[in-house]
């Protein structure tokens, strides 16, 4: 295994480079999109939700930042990687490399992405006066479940989407009606004790509770919901990887 | 070391997840479904020793690119083994494996690690390709700016010079001009003596017959020959000239 990683790393590196490079092709501003975009769209959101909604919960900005920094991190990761195997077809088809490089690359960028964001994020916490406490490295542990759940949901949509291409306007239904229960801009706690339950149905809502949880209200999620946390990022990869393994071969006759 | 035991690989034509939903419940709802079968190589066997030049020839649809992607390990024989010993540097169509977008020299790396090389290698011969390719002023230039001739020898260049044990290589020398191709085929029968093997497809055979120690002979998917070069260059030249029939 470490000997097939040393192996494909140079290959890696030059995908995830490609990508990047890619990806910022005759823009402008080039890589401060990845803080703009999510920074325009908490913006506008903000404004939105504050002045036109009228909300008037504490730190508000936080809460909504949380949701949409979360969010986004999944909703990048899964369009680009559900994306990954077609966009690369002409690769797959005339040399043989190993296709999850090219899943992982589009992986590692939203990852990137979503950390330069993440440290914007901090930022606002600072200003917002919410103190920096021991706990906020515990946030390390959502992070990871969710680029696990975003690999394993990538995975499943990659090859998905290399049968069928309904999928691409299939997901980005399934996308948006995932953010409006997701509980980005509202707060779940004026509905029953019932209801706000099966939000929990929602991993991407498990993982921006966490946020929530640690930085505005100070409060450390129960074990089960840590095990919850992980079932899902676990549960999803492993069934991405029983198809990748499964389809491998055949992905070839459909590009 | 290459060998190929009774390899068949089958596509299949008009199936559910080809045709779509509508032609499906169309064709399902009046009875016409049906999902074809078809045999783009069936039961190729070979054994070919190091250091060998196999040239395969047949007509078009012969299964010829068919068969390299089973040897390069692109795809999975739906019948037979292929077994291969050594790094195998695959040239398959003109662009394979390169991107438009990035420039030459990103393009050299990105090809590179797709053979299966570390960094610091690429690296070492990195000015050896280029200088090889003879693309010089076009180093930050963007690949898809490239003239096909040009892609070509980037591609050859790339491939041969990455010292592989095994290079294979499809309809690739034909876009060359002539002094690159003399350059080439000298570069070929340079890696042929250092002890790698080599596949060619190619429709000229007059090179065929100048290059190769063994040939392969396939039509329609299907082994006519396979075995010295000039007794079967001879009889497909029978068969193009319609002498023979098979």
């Amino acid at each position: 295994m470490l000997k097939r990683w040393r192996e494909q790393r140079f290959l890696f590196e030059e995908l995830v480079k490609r990508d990047f490079k890619k990806k910022y092709k005759r823009t402008v501003l080039g890589i401060l999109w990845s803080v703009l975009a999510p920074l325009l769209q908490l913006l506008v959101m903000s404004l939105v939700f504050t002045y036109i909604f009228g909300r008037t919960q504490p730190h508000y900005t936080i809460y909504l930042f949380s949701g949409n920094l979360l969010f986004h991190y999944y909703s990048e990761a899964t369009n680009g990687g559900m994306r990954s195997l077609l966009a690369n077809s002409s690769i797959i088809s005339l040399v043989n490399v190993p296709k999850y490089l090219f899943l992982f690359s589009r992986m590692l960028q939203a990852l990137i992405n979503f950390a330069i964001t993440l440290v914007i994020y901090f930022i606002f916490v600072a200003i917002d006066g919410l103190p920096f406490r021991l706990t906020f490295f515990a946030l390390i542990y959502p992070v990871a479940m969710l680029t696990i759940l975003n690999a394993g949901v990538s995975m499943i949509l990659s090859a998905l989407y290399v049968f069928f291409r309904d999928i691409e306007y299939l997901y980005s239904i399934f996308t948006m009606l995932l953010m409006y229960l997701s509980a980005i801009f509202y707060s779940v706690t004026t509905y029953p004790e019932q209801i706000q339950r099966l939000f929990l149905l929602n991993p991407v809502y498990v993982y921006i509770r966490y946020f929530r949880d640690i930085v505005i209200d100070n409060k450390f999620p129960s074990l089960a919901f840590h095990l919850l946390a992980a079932g899902y990022a676990f549960i999803l990869f492993g069934i991405g990887y029983l198809i990748y393994h499964k389809f491998n071969h055949k992905f070839l006759y459909y590009m | 070391m290459i060998t190929l035991q009774d390899v068949a690989i089958r596509y299949r034509i008009g199936n559910f997840r080809d045709i779509g939903l509508k032609d499906y419940a169309i064709a399902r709802l009046k009875g016409e479904y049906h999902v074809k079968e078809f045999w783009a190589v069936d039961g190729v066997s070979f054994h070919l020793e190091q250091g060998l030049m196999l040239g395969i020839i047949g007509m078009n649809g012969a299964g010829k690119s068919t068969l390299l992607k089973a040897i390069s390990g692109i795809m999975v024989p739906s019948r037979g083994q292929v077994s291969i010993e050594g790094s195998i540097a695959a040239l398959l169509a003109l662009g394979s494996g390169f991107d438009g977008d990035l420039t030459i020299k990103e393009n050299i790396f990105l090809r590179g690690a797709m053979l299966g090389n570390t960094r610091q290698f690429v690296t070492d011969t990195y000015q050896d390709i280029l200088d090889f390719s003879e693309l010089q002023e076009f180093e930050d230039r963007p690949f898809k700016q490239l003239s096909s001739g040009m892609k070509s020898r980037l591609a050859f260049s790339i491939a041969s010079l990455v010292r592989p044990d095994i290079l294979i290589l499809d309809e690739v020398l034909a876009v060359g001009d002539g002094s690159f191709r003399a350059k080439s085929e000298k570069k070929m029968k340079e890696i042929i003596s250092n002890g790698a093997t080599t596949i060619l497809v190619s429709h000229a055979l007059d090179q065929v017959r100048e290059l190769s120690n063994k040939v392969l002979w396939l039509h329609k998917g299907k082994q006519i020959a396979f075995g010295d070069t000039q007794p079967i260059c001879d009889r497909y030249q029978q068969f193009l000239n319609g002498e023979i029939k098979i």
